[in-house]
């Protein structure tokens, strides 16, 4: 099979910040409600990490478990893995209802890096990102799409559709424009 | 003549000099100059031309409040109109020129509408071009057309970008003059987050040009200690020349940073607009000082005293060398002693009130400045300069006992408080009669989401109108904000202004009170709009009683600086004319923006490729590189065709459709809605929510399905597989994904939240090919991988497997009518998957088509469109799809809505096909007119086209469309309008199945 | 511009991260129903100055339907609630009793 290409291919640009789009990452979208039996075990076996508090992502390199909803989790993991990933998750959820689904080629996935990461996501969205605590995944939008990001090292990871992908550079570039510093 | 004093200007910097042209004219100022500051020192006192009857006009304030000194500044990509000279920074290389004038501002032809003034009364273009009702299209419009607007568009596109920003904050304290200053002092040093915005480019305000004396000293002395303070403060932020615009809702409110206008081309946003939530605002907005209603108040020369005492000691430029004061209050004779200071002369000060005292006439009558009490101005001599002033009692007529040379006038009227911010949100003032002006009521605050008070005023802003009350009030408003916020302000000594012992004011709205109509059909009140005071006094004998009637009668208060100085002095005009109290009256309804907000910051990052999110697919870029031809669908831009060189469009549709039908058409259809839908409880649901079975689907087929609202009208259909046991995939419309997903969501989360079933949108998982034609299975075959035969994988069939290396599922599903499979892949090899297949299929002559080629053949099918055949008032049953309904379910989605009635009447229009007799194509949009009219005189029809094309397949036009009565009258021929209404095109009723009717092709 | 707290995922979302629903705590009339009670369902909506329990999904954010109570004349958020109820929870109901005493209450 061909090789997996991420919606821009790595596309990136380097203003008062750097913006790269990084991937294809392996992403699973895993609905359950936290109280299923087996749920932290299927979590436990894709990829070794606890399930999240309310609104927190875990990490462990890699691999990353977000919390999106009471019923919803999104599972981070290496692009080869998702396959294994799904059988081990429904090996552990047998019987119990639930949807584990591969949405590794639905999203595109963005690092912004730098002191003034921050400025670049504050032109974006309406999230009080100096409230943003560390290991807080945040839902909600970039302009006029949806996102989600969490701070990560040196900036923030952040995740988006991939049929906006070229929107969302597109905004990242702009924001991170040099001269347009918030501060 | 105005000119620049040879010392002193606390914000000039000599050294700097910054050249710049004024209608071409080069002329000089200095760094930390006004335009206007520039102009004045120039000479320069006529900026520009009044809007309806062109008159002279020259500088008036020092501020947002100016309603004259507007020009167009830069020129190509950088033109912007109607900028306000006081608030414009000089900068090297500024270009302005003024406006609404022709041909030049020196002399104006327009200014015949002046002397023309008793002629154009309030009201007069609604008097005038009510009739006849063709003069004013023809002739009025274009004239008043060409005339109207101060500024002109620009042309060319913007050469600057804008920008737009998030902030939140406990408090946003805006204005920053010694109130904003204390407050955010107060609120910082409690901890809390604040931000504090200045709309100019200095901190500190009025009390640094009053001469305010502040614990001691200068009050300069105070403003930069306190920004040092504010500065070191981490959980401060200090924005200069940034104005809020409005408060809006919950805290909501948008500040208009100027971030570059003064620095144009340096690479930065030009503006960035702060989109910032606070828990509390705090207006320290202070006040803008009133004009005086005497005659000739408009001509050249004639200012605010404030303003004349900006220019002396701001930029140290003199309006004139002999300035006579008129007031009814004790502040403007700050400006008489700051000119005198300045070593300018004030022949007089003419002040209404009968008697003066206090601290500053005294001052005044020191420095041997002539005081006349109890007198007005009878009128200003002058006409583009003043030239002199003549003298009469206030409480006349206006007889005149004096005449005064000058070549300036300062006027004060008295200051009223910026209640804008305070008002926007619903906020309500009150009338304080000895101060003459509205001012905040801090009992009816704009409430906030939690019903406590959102916005607090403080200072000058909320009446206290000394420097020693302002400090007081800001504290103590600070204080009382960062209470409600939760926070504690610590203890600490409120600074304290030296008091200055100021007589009350006396309010004057016209001057002398009694002035004949001669006189008052020369006090302006609007500079801008020109609405005198007779004007206003028209509007009320006209029987125009409320205020914002007036307003709109009369556009006192509708011109581009929206009322700051004309407006309560107009209501006054109003209720005196009325004989009712101002605060019956009332004041028009403040709204947003404060000042203007320039259109780039509001669309900020949202144009060129950003304008809108555009949604793209795996192949988009291929398809871009093969020159699509590319149509929006949704927010997607799918290929409507792929033209060839030397091809029309509908060559090419042509082209593609014959080629698919003949040999190998292959489609770009990831945009298609895919949408999972899983749990015990998935085929319940899906039987709710489609009108068909889905529950009983086998495991591996497909069934076609349609989805209606609960009022029974068709919403979207598709294909929907089984995948396992609990397991469905449901295929949506292209634009419909999103919305349906949310309306699944929408059942499963509020009415039938015990239901086991997930829902996922997979829709841009998966990169979807439909490979269509005769030779589609030959392709695939030569892919290799899985067995695509007929017994393998028959119609409304899939499979999962491989197919030349790539993971797939295989869905034999039609929307051509053709042998047809469509092929989901992973998004990220979808564009790898397309070449492979585009090179595979050369031998098979596979070619690309786009969305015409797909509604042309589903036309020739007879299938339907969601949004061609359907409107939202569209049922299933309208359009023969009564199959696809099941009779044995007791409920769906939309089933009791469509027990209605009328919706079982035999008159519905229902769907049919349409073949012309001549062959050609019946027009988009065309209806069959029935005999007789409605009880609207209108034409009566009998049905409608609702796809119309020709079809390259069977060489005509064919068309479907609604018709009362349906296929019943299959047969018949009946007749189309032709849109031009010229005649109309006949067509026979027909079966809408065009093409291969017993379905042998798509079940090949 | 509104905030409302979404009850799911504690975010104090503003209103261009939500969709509106409109009323609140609509009983549904499938087949069966009287015209008058399916007219009622279908079109028939309150529009109270004061009061209102009205529907909100989280749409840029978790993704879940809430239901919240506001005043419609001072836009004062009474609370949030989630849409699996039907109907307001009693504290909420005391709460705005409190507020507004004149308030007949719901239904």
């Amino acid at each position: 099979m061909a090789e997996a290409v991420s919606a821009l291919n790595g596309a990136s640009y380097q203003g008062f910040a750097s913006v790269r789009e990084i991937g294809p990452l392996g992403m699973i979208s895993l609905r359950a409600k936290p109280d299923v039996p087996g749920l932290s075990n299927a979590v436990q076996a894709a990829v070794g990490l606890a399930l999240p508090e309310q609104r927190r992502v875990v990490q462990n390199g890699a691999r990353a478990v977000g919390w999106m909803s009471p019923d919803e989790y999104l599972i981070v993991l290496p692009y080869p893995e998702v396959a294994a990933a799904l059988t081990a998750i429904g090996a552990a959820l047998k019987g119990q209802h639930h949807l584990a689904v591969d949405v590794s080629d639905a999203r595109a996935v963005f690092r912004i890096e730098g002191d003034k990461a921050a400025q670049v996501l504050q032109k974006l969205s309406p999230a009080d990102l100096a409230k943003l605590e560390p290991g807080e995944l945040r839902r909600t939008r970039a302009a006029q799409v949806a996102a989600a990001f969490w701070a990560e090292g040196d900036g923030y990871t952040l995740v988006c559709f991939r049929s906006v992908a070229a929107y969302v550079m597109g905004l990242l570039t702009h924001s991170a424009m040099p001269g347009s510093e918030l501060a | 003549m105005s000119t620049r004093l040879s010392k002193g200007g606390r914000l000039i910097d000599r050294a700097s000099a910054q050249e710049f042209t004024f209608n071409g004219k080069r002329l000089q100022g200095f760094k930390g100059d006004t335009l206007a500051a520039a102009l004045l020192a120039n000479d320069q006192m006529l900026v520009g031309r009044s809007f309806k009857y062109h008159r002279p006009r020259g500088v008036v304030g020092s501020g947002v409040e100016e309603p004259n000194a507007l020009v167009n500044l830069g020129k190509g990509g950088r033109f912007e109109p109607n900028q306000r000279a006081t608030t414009t920074e000089l900068f090297n290389g500024l270009e302005a020129t003024s406006q609404n004038h022709w041909p030049s501002l020196e002399f104006d032809v327009g200014v015949v509408n002046n002397y023309a003034a008793r002629f154009l009364p309030a009201g007069f273009y609604y008097k005038t071009f009510i009739q006849p009702r063709a003069a004013w299209k023809h002739f009025f419009e274009p004239i008043i057309r060409q005339s109207a607007g101060l500024g002109k568009a620009p042309k060319d596109r913007d050469a600057d970008r804008y920008e737009q920003a998030y902030a939140f904050c406990d408090l946003l304290v805006v204005g920053g003059g010694i109130a904003g200053l204390q407050a955010a002092l107060v609120a910082g040093r409690a901890g809390l987050r604040v931000i504090l915005l200045e709309q100019t480019a200095h901190w500190g305000g009025r009390a640094p040009v009053d001469g305010d004396v502040i614990d001691n000293k200068p009050a300069q002395a105070f403003v930069d200690a306190a920004v040092a303070e504010l500065a070191g403060m981490e959980n401060v932020t200090l924005k200069l020349r940034a104005t809020a615009a409005g408060v809006y809702d919950h805290g909501y409110v948008l500040a208009d940073e100027r971030v570059a206008d003064h620095t144009p081309g340096d690479g930065r946003p030009k503006h960035r607009l702060w989109r910032i939530r606070a828990g509390k605002i705090l207006t320290a907005t202070g006040a803008i000082e009133r004009p005086l209603s005497f005659a000739g108040n408009d001509i050249p020369g004639v200012m605010l005293a404030g303003a004349v005492r900006d220019f002396v000691v701001n930029w140290a430029v003199s309006p004139g060398d002999r300035t006579v004061i008129v007031t009814n209050n004790d502040d403007a004779y700050r400006t008489a002693i700051a000119l005198k200071e300045a070593g300018l002369e004030v022949p007089a000060i003419i002040d209404a009130r009968a008697t003066v005292s206090g601290d500053l006439p005294a001052r005044a009558r020191a420095l041997g400045i002539r005081i006349e009490a109890g007198r007005a101005v009878a009128k200003v001599k002058g006409g583009k300069r003043v030239t002199g002033v003549a003298i009469c009692l206030q409480a006349g007529e206006g007889a005149v006992l004096d005449e005064i040379a000058c070549d300036a006038v300062a006027m004060s009227g008295g200051w009223s408080p910026v209640v804008h911010l305070y008002s926007h949100c619903g906020g309500k003032l009150v009338w304080d009669t000895a101060q003459a002006h509205f001012r905040p009521d801090a009992a009816r605050a704009p409430l906030n989401h939690d019903g406590g008070a959102l916005v607090y005023a403080a200072g000058i802003a909320n009446g206290a109108m000394t420097a020693a009350a302002v400090l007081a009030d800001a504290d103590a408003q600070a204080r009382v904000a960062v209470a409600a916020l939760g926070g504690t302000a610590a203890e600490a000594p409120v600074p304290q202004a030296t008091p200055v012992t100021e007589q009350p004011m006396d309010a004057v709205w016209i001057m002398p009170q009694g002035a004949t109509h001669a006189l008052k059909s020369k006090m302006w009140l609007d500079y801008q709009n020109d609405v005198k005071v007779s004007d206003v006094q028209l509007a009320a004998r006209e029987g125009y009683e409320s205020v914002e009637h007036t307003k709109r009668y009369t556009t006192l208060g509708m011109a581009t600086d929206q009322g700051k100085l004309s407006n309560i002095n107009g209501l006054a005009v109003l209720a005196q004319a009325l004989n009712e109290d101002i605060p019956q009256v009332g004041t028009t309804t403040f709204r947003p923006p404060y000042t203007p907000v320039t259109l780039g910051a509001l669309a900020g990052e949202s144009r060129g490729e950003i304008f809108q999110p555009l949604r793209k697919t795996p192949m988009h870029g291929w398809h871009e590189a093969k020159g699509a031809y590319l149509e929006p669908v949704g927010l997607w831009r799918r290929p409507y065709c792929f033209p060839r060189t030397g091809e029309t469009h509908e060559q090419a549709v042509h082209r593609e459709v014959l080629n698919t039908r003949s040999a190998l058409g292959l489609l770009d259809a990831s945009t298609l809605g895919k949408i999972i839908v899983k749990g015990p409880d998935a085929g319940k649901f899906l039987d709710m929510l489609y009108t068909g079975v889905m529950s009983t689907l086998p495991i591996g087929k497909c069934r076609y399905g349609l989805m209606c609202n609960e009022q029974g009208f068709l919403s979207d259909d598709g294909v929907v597989a089984r995948i396992d046991e609990d397991t469905w995939l449901c295929h949506t419309t292209s634009g419909g994904a999103d919305r349906i997903h949310a309306w699944m969501e929408d059942w499963l989360q509020c009415e039938w939240w015990d239901w086991q079933v997930y829902a996922a949108n997979v829709t841009e998982q998966y990169a979807q090919v439909a490979v269509v034609g005769p030779n589609a299975r030959k392709l695939l075959e030569k892919l290799g991988g899985m067995d695509v035969s007929k017994d393998a994988l028959p119609f409304m069939a899939w499979a999962d497997g491989t197919l030349g290396g790539f993971p797939c599922r295989v869905y034999r599903i039609s929307f051509s009518g053709e042998l047809s499979y469509e092929i989901a892949v992973p998004a990220s090899v979808g564009l790898a998957f397309w070449e492979k297949l585009h090179e595979a299929g050369a031998e098979f002559g596979a070619m690309p088509y786009g969305t015409e080629a797909l509604h042309v053949m589903r036309a020739e099918k007879g299938f339907i469109m969601i949004g061609d055949e359907t409107d939202g008032t569209i049922i299933p049953q309208d359009l023969n799809l009564g199959w696809a309904i099941s009779k044995k379910k007791a409920d769906y989605l939309g089933k009791r809505g469509q027990e209605r009635t009328y919706l079982a009447s035999p008159d519905r229009w229902k769907l049919a096909g349409f073949e012309t007799l001549d062959g050609s194509v019946v027009p988009d949009g065309a209806y069959i007119p029935a005999p007789g009219v409605n009880g609207n005189n209108q034409r009566n029809t009998q049905g409608r086209v609702t796809s119309t094309y020709f079809s390259p397949t069977l060489k005509r036009g064919i068309a479907m469309g609604l018709i009362k009565g349906g296929l019943d009258r299959k047969g018949e021929v009946v007749e189309f309008t032709n849109l031009a209404g010229t005649g109309t095109i006949k067509a026979r009723v027909v079966d809408p199945v065009f093409y291969d009717k017993d379905g042998e092709r798509v079940n090949g | 511009m509104l905030i409302l707290e979404c009850p799911y995922c504690g975010v104090k979302a503003e209103e261009t991260e939500l969709s509106p629903g409109y009323e609140a705590h609509l009983k549904r009339f499938g087949p069966g129903s009287s015209d008058d009670d399916f007219e009622a369902y279908m079109f028939a909506r309150k529009n109270p100055k004061g009061v209102h329990f009205e529907r909100w999904r989280h749409s840029y954010g978790c993704g879940k339907w809430f239901l919240a109570a506001r005043c419609t004349a001072t836009l004062e958020v009474f609370g949030t609630y989630p849409a699996q109820s039907s109907e307001p929870p009693a504290d909420l109901v005391a709460k705005i009793k409190a507020k507004r005493p004149d308030w007949k209450g719901f239904k």
